[in-house]
């Protein structure tokens, strides 16, 4: 059985459908504790790699292990699963499905009630839980969905796209959530390509293009190796004189503002005296790349 | 929240959960409730229409002037009258079906009517020579034929109510997509083996039922004569059904799972549908031929009906019915392993209808 401070290791997945390589040695860790954000566009292969982590699908290639142990379908049974492609039991009580995949999972009737039950009070479901999935409406389905990743109170937590048609509201409720989940201490893995999202939400980030990984590690880390020497200015004066700066590459310019990307530290220096020389500086900073634009770097 | 200390995954249980699901959701279904009260009004209205009109042959009123001349007939009833103008006025009038009276001509009697012959009458009052059966356990002929075509509507009827309801329990979760999250946490088989033995508890309750239904309607209107000489072909069709439904049910739920709409079933259960269909007509329209039978008795598909009609008739070995239902075991057995196959390639793949060959490729 794995452990709570056991670490979710995908090493070098193999996936083809056809002639068409879905996967193609992929490997990343989900640390215990922490909050991963798996980022790629459309038909990147972060569906197949969530699949194959469950042992919904199998690999050509490649194990999927946790502290160290390999994974057969008992070991997984402790995982709680979101697909990307939404559905419970349309015509099944709330209440009475989310006991049943508990069960399923492997917790005792009585065990699964309970939890059900909580569950159901914490999303505020409590008040619907004898009504059929069908009757309710499209944002207490959702919520119904993450319950049944949920009610069985899981050690790993794989969501594919948790964020996808949810209204603002919901996001908070997932948000909080899946943020107990991981405080709690269990791998959390999570894919969107809602960037902002994981921008604000993940505490590493993984990214898959084409079917393969192109970076991953602490958001911290890509951070600071995709960070530029780019800055803004806002001024009291006219800062059209940047334009003749040694070793300065304006981006934007409208008036007393400009945005400009400096070869070396001395330039960046030699701006801000330059400034302060011609008028008051109001903002000096330096941009950190976003989500997006380390995406579009690494993808490229 | 709970976190269990111990998790019981066994897969027999899983199974059975699976399977406990696929009942009590039919159990809930109004339209499965329906069809069963149905079945069983069916069943009890031909047992009572039975019953009517075997007992409706009511005793034939005969006006008589001598009432020794009915002496020792029976079904009729003697209205006694004084004169013969008085008998044929009753019989004009309707009051009596005919009239008997002392006649000169040999027989000695003359039977007055308004303007049918009534044969039966004339039956009843006739001499008949004494006949001896040599044979006296032969069956009566057509018994056969109704015993065939017993045995083949229950298969039948079971494998076209249930073979469609397990195809579309599978093509429901693709279709909503809950598959995914059952896949998570149930290995594929299990899921597979808990529908089939959900499915095949609910037929086998449903005959029970209709056949409880049937022996105590038979015996309550005093016919269970009807029941007698039965015997051991009926224990031997139990045995035959409960296998035969299995391998097909795991044929429709494989089928099934090749599509992802509910309005798409028709197109791959069809092949199966036709398995089901072939052998029980051949069935019924020769069950006078020993040899068609006689094949028909070893092929899995038709064995349920043919094996236990055999034995009905008398016309099988002992060592037969255990051969036939060895053949239909391995059958069975086999073609689970397919079912399996074709369900384990077919249940992630959504949209367009899974090729055969796909569904049959190996993993």
């Amino acid at each position: 059985m794995p452990t709570n401070d056991a670490t979710l290791e995908i090493r070098n997945l193999d996936k083809r459908y056809g002639a068409r390589q879905v996967l193609e040695d992929v490997s990343f860790d989900v640390h215990p504790g922490r909050m991963t954000g798996f980022v790629g566009g459309n038909g990147a292969g972060k569906t197949t790699t969530m699949r194959i982590i469950l042992g919904v699908l199998a690999a050509d290639r490649g194990t999927v292990s946790i502290g160290g142990v390999s994974l057969d379908t008992g070991g997984r049974r402790r995982f709680g699963y979101m697909p990307e492609e939404r559905g419970l039991y349309p015509k099944m009580k709330l209440q009475e499905q989310l006991v049943y995949l508990a069960r399923l999972h492997g917790l005792s009737a009585a065990d699964a009630t309970r939890n059900a039950s909580t569950l159901l009070d914490q999303l505020g479901l409590g008040e619907r839980r004898d009504e059929p999935i069908e009757k309710l409406s499209l944002g207490n389905q959702q919520r119904a969905q993450i319950a049944a990743a949920l009610v069985h109170e899981p050690s790993v937590l794989v969501l594919d796209e948790p964020f996808s048609g949810l209204d603002p509201m919901a996001v908070d409720v997932v948000v909080g959530v899946l943020q107990d989940r991981a405080a709690a201490g269990i791998p959390v893995l999570f894919s969107s390509h809602q960037l902002d999202i994981v921008e604000r939400l993940c505490d590493d980030l993984v990214i898959i293009a084409d079917g393969r990984i192109r970076a991953a590690g602490p958001r911290s880390d890509l951070r600071a190796q995709h960070a530029t020497l780019r800055y803004e200015l806002l001024t009291s004066a006219d800062t059209a004189w940047l334009r003749d700066q040694p070793g300065i590459d304006v981006v934007e310019f409208d008036g007393d503002y400009a945005l400009f990307d400096a070869a070396d530290e001395a330039a960046v220096q030699a701006v801000l005296r330059a400034a302060t020389a011609k008028g008051d500086v109001l903002s000096f900073a330096r941009q950190h790349p976003s989500l997006a634009q380390i995406f579009k770097e690494v993808v490229q | 929240m709970t976190t269990p200390t111990e998790l019981r995954t066994g897969s027999a249980r899983l199974a059975g959960l699976v399977a406990q699901r696929e009942i009590s959701t039919r159990l809930r279904s109004k339209s499965f409730l329906i069809s069963t009260g149905i079945l069983l009004l069916l069943v009890l209205g031909g047992i009572i229409f039975g019953s009517v009109t075997a007992g409706s042959a009511e005793d034939t009123r005969v006006a008589v002037t001598d009432a020794a001349v009915l002496d020792g007939v029976e079904g009729v009833e003697a209205v006694p009258v004084d004169t013969l103008d008085e008998a044929e006025q009753l019989v004009r009038d309707g009051d009596v079906d005919a009239a008997v009276v002392a006649d000169d001509n040999p027989t000695g009697l003359r039977v007055i009517v308004d303007s049918d012959v009534p044969l039966d009458l004339v039956t009843l009052l006739s001499v008949t020579p004494p006949v001896d059966l040599l044979n006296p356990d032969a069956l009566p002929p057509g018994f056969a034929y109704l015993v065939a075509f017993g045995f083949g509507i229950v298969f039948f009827t079971a494998a076209m109510t249930f073979g469609p309801t397990i195809a579309q329990s599978v093509v429901e979760e693709k279709q909503t997509r809950v598959i995914e999250i059952l896949l998570a946490a149930v290995p594929t088989r299990v899921l597979f083996t808990g529908k089939v033995i959900g499915t095949s508890v609910l037929a086998f309750g449903q005959i029970a039922l209709i056949a409880a239904m049937a022996i105590i309607g038979l015996t309550v209107t005093g016919q269970d004569e009807l029941l007698v000489g039965l015997g051991s072909a009926v224990i031997w069709f139990v045995v035959f059904f409960i296998i035969g439904f299995v391998m097909l049910a795991s044929l429709f739920a494989a089928t099934g799972a090749m599509v992802s709409r509910q309005e798409d079933i028709g197109a791959t259960t069809t092949p199966v549908t036709m398995l089901v269909m072939l052998p029980y007509f051949l069935v019924i329209f020769f069950n006078d031929n020993p040899l068609v039978v006689g094949i028909m008795s070893y092929v899995p598909f038709s064995a349920p009906v043919a094996m236990p009609l055999r034995l009905f008739l008398g016309t099988a070995e002992w060592w037969e019915p255990l051969l036939s239902l060895g053949i239909l075991a391995v059958t069975t057995v086999a073609l689970i392993a397919v079912g399996v196959r074709i369900y384990e390639n077919s249940l992630l793949k959504l949209g367009a209808r899974v090729s055969w060959k796909e569904a049959l490729a190996a993993r």
